[in-house]
């Protein structure tokens, strides 16, 4: 009885590293499967369009993704503790129009004051939406699905009718996105840092897999002694740091920003989240993946201006996308649990 | 679960009270707010939301979602237009709208069902597929030159009354949800699904297929909905009722229909449906722009799903406090 | 459970039914005479251009000392200017004066609010002609199109690839202005149109659809926008792409929106006319139809302040002037 019971013991133990060892391996290959995926794309759009893979082309690919990316990463963190946070778009407009507006009222203001009041209006969105998803207990969809709105009809009571023009911000403001460190433009190093920093946070900190735990198992997680309600709170609170920034960022690139202002963008970041392996259900995924996501459907959308395919497709095909990435993650995600159970056998 | 049940007709108890709210919001707004031709306006503006709420409400009951209900009113739209821009006759291009909502809402449910995937992201995916779709169809185009006949369905009233023609068809079908939800077996074995899945199924009931079953319908309403607004407007547009989900979303659970399944009633939803018709309405007469309304909805989405969640962790609160008390007072007592 | 479901069933009725019977009981909500409550419903309201045309027209407002307000969508989407003409009707406005995002989507309700007695004058983009009584044209819509042409092919030298960046499809003044373009390319021979992109009045659409149409034709010598959102968008993405003067740009713009652009190259010419004239002139048209002065037959004739007499010309038609061009000379001589 007493081998019984160590055994017992010792298939406990060693089971659980079992599945995190697969788990890992099938994320990673889940990233290089992204790389295949992109690296298709881009021979088979370079035969019959050889400026598709000219440097240029692949800058404006990654200039275009790079406040997209910002966001993702915001969106993987929620995502992963098994939220989702649909309010993105409506806070980078909001942010976009009020940093514009700061300008355009008070001629003589800091760049970095107006980056920290973005940066402050987004993080206070996110954490309206935080309390109510973790200490409200009303579901991510709900809360985020309506803030959404809420911070959209905000964005056109603040704005109106009006519009931010070029001539109303200073040229340093606009120069944040074009400026180049070494050749390479500012905005996508931003974009890389912030993705690296959150990235090996998240893999190297108690509190990134305090963040895998929730999403994972919840009930565990609480067991385990985790502090689910702050660390959903947080969570949102960075998605709307991040979002914050991305607007701040969004004016200075476009330089003309009104109500409508990145309007439906929270469709391209969730696509980019889910096509890029992270987990509607939480708890798997990574950054480096959400990120690959992004870049593939930026990719892809270029793609579709030099083949001189009509714009049109692209709506149909992030939806496709998703539905596609979440088929392809339950499948594999069954087959594992199938495999893992048979095992035990 | 009587505590349940008092929550439900306080809740209800509190819609009536909304709804009355909002009248005198609304009168107190604008002089013409009161005024037979502005009620009937109302009705008019709820043609397609009050079918849309109908089978929002049996999907959410069973604890499910669907987001991509306005997505499919547009891909009906439009391909009602494209049709009827290509000469097909008009009950062609009725029936054949119909049939491709229909069919939208049958791939929805196979995904959720046959593939086990959860109806958050499926319809959120749904949502732009089909919008997508609707683009590629007729792209920046819109068809309107529709016959007199077809627009005054959606335009018009019953001759002699100022009930416009959709709102006839909601009566029939909300009448129908009635009977079948809330006096009929079927509608108990939907609540069951909704109260716990797992022991509807070993109960005996056939989850997959009831859901199958549902979200098909609410392609077909959403279809509907769709020739409804398309007469209404006298338009076909890929860009047709953009955003409604989040009004039908937030009507159905304003109604008291709880997020997470299992509970909420038909006539709840019908005074939430009238809530935010004439909050919408007030609104716009007062010249606020939509966007304005949009915060206003956002706001009740939220809060109605906040309040509940509030009163029963208050109440929690407060037993807890009492058991405290009761505690203390007991180790007091057997102290001496 | 059964009691507490009927009570609320039995509420909802009876609420219901109040609601309808005031709604039959009360009348009222017709036009007011002799006051004039004119109202604005351009394309969308966060576009400068019109709010130029507002500006104008509230001068001319406080002229004859009437009412002035603009209210409209968002964005440039057709079935979201129809319900803001229904408000307008409950309301009992005298005119409303209307730029339509698609001419045949906007008239029944139109019509309707004729059916009330309300004058209905169509500015910038006319509705369909039975639904408005005058409609203001900026310019004669063949010397814009034509113009635009001769304009840009003296940019680039009579010979080489161009495509014209629109707003909507279905924009009535667009598609009668890319006509007129289309026949002048024929005296063209060496120019060839490669496509016709649409913006939507949206700048940032209109900014994606200009990269487009540089990443899929590598040989593109000009582009025509005759939309002021979008003129301003292409010109911003050329510039930010380095592509300042290679690649022609001309269209109709606001002269403080492309200041910048023409000091840089960017734009060596456009077009537009004195927007606020036209905002001044539409209040004047609607109110002499308000006060009865005209019917909006061919040959009548009205004053509109400060501008003169005008006179109406073929289906209640009446143009405003010739386009102005703008460019490096001038520009500095005009704010708005």
């Amino acid at each position: 009885m007493v081998t019984e019971t160590m055994t017992t013991e010792q298939e406990g133990q060693r089971a659980p590293s079992a599945v995190i060892r697969v788990t890992r391996r099938v994320g990673q290959v889940r990233e290089l499967g992204l790389l295949v995926v992109l690296l298709l794309i881009f021979v088979g759009v370079a035969v019959p369009e050889p400026r598709f893979v000219a440097v240029n082309n692949l800058r404006d690919i990654l200039l275009s993704v790079a406040i997209i990316a910002i966001v993702v990463v915001g969106e993987t963190l929620v995502v992963l503790t098994r939220n989702v946070d649909l309010s993105v778009s409506a806070i980078i407009g909001l942010v976009a129009f009020v940093s514009g507006d700061l300008f355009k009222q008070h001629p003589g203001i800091s760049i970095a004051v107006v980056i920290a009041i973005g940066c402050a209006i987004g993080l206070g969105l996110g954490l309206l939406n935080g309390l109510l998803v973790s200490y409200g207990g009303v579901p991510a969809i709900v809360v985020t699905l309506g803030t959404l709105y809420i911070y959209r009809g905000l964005d056109y009571a603040i704005a109106g009718g009006k519009q931010i023009n070029a001539f109303d911000v200073p040229d340093r403001f606009l120069n944040l996105a074009s400026d180049t460190v070494l050749g390479i433009p500012l905005l996508i190093i931003l974009a890389a840092v912030i993705a690296a920093i959150f990235a090996l946070l998240l893999r190297y900190t108690r509190l990134g897999r305090q963040v895998y735990a929730i999403g994972s198992n919840p009930e565990a997680a609480r067991l385990a002694g985790i502090q689910r309600n702050r660390l959903v709170l947080l969570t949102f609170v960075i998605s709307g740091l991040l979002s914050g920034f991305a607007g701040i960022l969004w004016a200075a690139r476009f330089a003309t920003v009104d109500a409508n202002a990145a309007t439906g963008l929270e469709l391209l970041v969730v696509a980019s989240v889910v096509v890029g392996g992270v987990s509607i259900l939480g708890g798997s995924g990574t950054i480096l993946g959400a990120m690959l996501g992004a870049i593939l459907l930026a990719t892809i959308q270029d793609a579709l201006n030099i083949l001189n395919i009509s714009p049109f497709w692209l709506q149909a095909f992030y939806g496709a996308a998703i539905l596609l990435a979440v088929m392809l993650d339950t499948l594999i995600m069954r087959r594992l649990q199938r495999s893992y159970l048979t095992r035990r056998l | 679960m009587r505590r349940a049940i008092r929550l439900i007709s306080l809740w209800e108890a509190l819609l009536v009270a909304l709804l009355l709210g909002a009248v005198v919001l609304g009168s107190s707004l604008s002089p013409y707010f009161l005024n037979s031709n502005n009620l009937s306006n109302v009705l008019s503006d709820l043609s397609e939301k009050s079918l849309m709420i109908l089978s929002m409400l049996l999907i959410i009951i069973v604890g499910e979602i669907d987001l991509s209900v306005a997505s499919i009113l547009g891909l009906s739209s439009v391909v009602l237009g494209d049709l009827w821009m290509h000469n097909a006759p008009l009950a062609v291009c009725i029936a054949a709208a119909l049939a491709v909502g229909t069919l939208a809402g049958f791939i929805n449910g196979l995904l959720v069902t046959a593939l086990g995937l959860p109806s958050l992201v499926v319809t959120l995916g749904t949502l732009a597929l089909y919008r997508g779709c609707a683009y590629i169809v007729l792209g920046q185009l819109a068809v309107s030159n529709f016959p007199d006949g077809f627009t005054t369905f959606g335009f018009g009233s019953i001759p002699g009354t100022l009930i416009p023609w959709p709102f006839v068809i909601f009566v029939v079908l909300a009448v129908i949800v009635i009977l079948v939800l809330h006096g009929s077996w079927i509608g108990r074995q939907l609540y069951t699904i909704g109260n716990n899945q797992v022991a509807a199924r070993f109960a005996g009931i056939r989850v997959a297929r009831i859901k199958l079953i549902l979200f098909t319908i609410s392609g077909f309403i959403s279809g509907l909905a769709g020739v409804i607004f398309t007469a209404r407007f006298s338009s076909a547009r890929a860009d047709n009722a953009l955003g409604f989900e989040l009004d039908v979303i937030t009507i159905v659970l304003l109604g008291g229909v709880s997020i997470f399944g299992g509970r909420g009633t038909l006539p709840g939803v019908i005074i939430a449906l009238f809530v935010v018709g004439i909050l919408r309405n007030a609104v716009a007469l007062a010249d606020f722009p939509t966007e304005t309304q949009s915060i206003i909805v956002g706001g009740l989405l939220v809060l109605s799903v906040l309040g509940p969640n509030a009163i029963v962790r208050l109440q929690n609160w407060l037993t807890r406090k009492r058991v405290f008390a009761t505690l203390i007072t007991y180790v007091q007592r057997s102290r001496t | 459970m059964k009691a507490a479901f009927l009570r609320t069933c039995g509420l909802g009725v009876l609420l219901l039914s109040v609601l309808l019977l005031s709604a039959c009981g009360s009348g009222g909500g017709g036009t007011t005479a002799a006051t004039l409550n004119i109202a604005f419903l351009p394309k969308a309201v966060n576009n400068p251009y019109f709010d130029s045309a507002a500006a104008g027209a509230q001068k001319a407002a406080a002229e004859l000392k009437g009412q002035f307000k603009q209210v409209g969508p968002s964005d440039a989407v057709a079935s979201e200017q129809v319900p803001y003409i229904q408000t307008l009707t409950t309301q009992g406005v005298s005119a409303i004066v209307i730029s339509a995002d698609d001419a045949n989507a906007v008239a029944p309700a139109l019509k309707q609010a004729m059916a009330k007695g309300i004058k209905v004058v169509s500015y910038d983009s006319d509705t369909a002609p039975d639904a408005r009584a005058i409609f203001i044209n900026q310019a004669s819509t063949e010397d814009i199109g034509r113009s635009e042409v001769d304009v840009l092919a003296s940019q680039i030298n009579n010979t080489g690839q161009i495509a014209i960046l629109s707003a909507t499809s279905t924009a009535t003044n667009q598609n009668a202005w890319i006509g007129f373009m289309q026949d002048e390319l024929k005296k063209f021979p060496n120019m060839s149109l490669v496509k016709i992109a649409y913006g939507n009045d949206d700048d940032q659409t209109s900014y994606n659809e200009t990269q487009a149409l540089v990443q899929a034709y590598p040989d593109l010598k000009g582009i025509i926008s005759p939309t002021t959102v979008g003129i301003a968008a292409a010109a911003r993405y050329l510039k930010t792409a380095g592509l300042s003067g290679k690649i022609a740009l001309t269209g109709l713009g606001t002269p403080n929106s492309l200041r910048s652009y023409v000091k840089d190259g960017t734009i060596k010419g456009f077009e537009l006319w004195d927007v606020g004239h036209l905002g001044y002139l539409a209040y004047y048209a609607a109110a002499a139809l308000v006060q009865g002065k005209i019917t909006g037959k061919q040959g009548e004739t009205f004053t509109a302040g400060t501008l003169g007499t005008f006179t109406i010309g073929a289906n209640g038609v009446v143009l405003l002037g010739p386009p102005t061009v703008f460019d490096a000379n001038n520009i500095d001589q005009f704010n708005f």
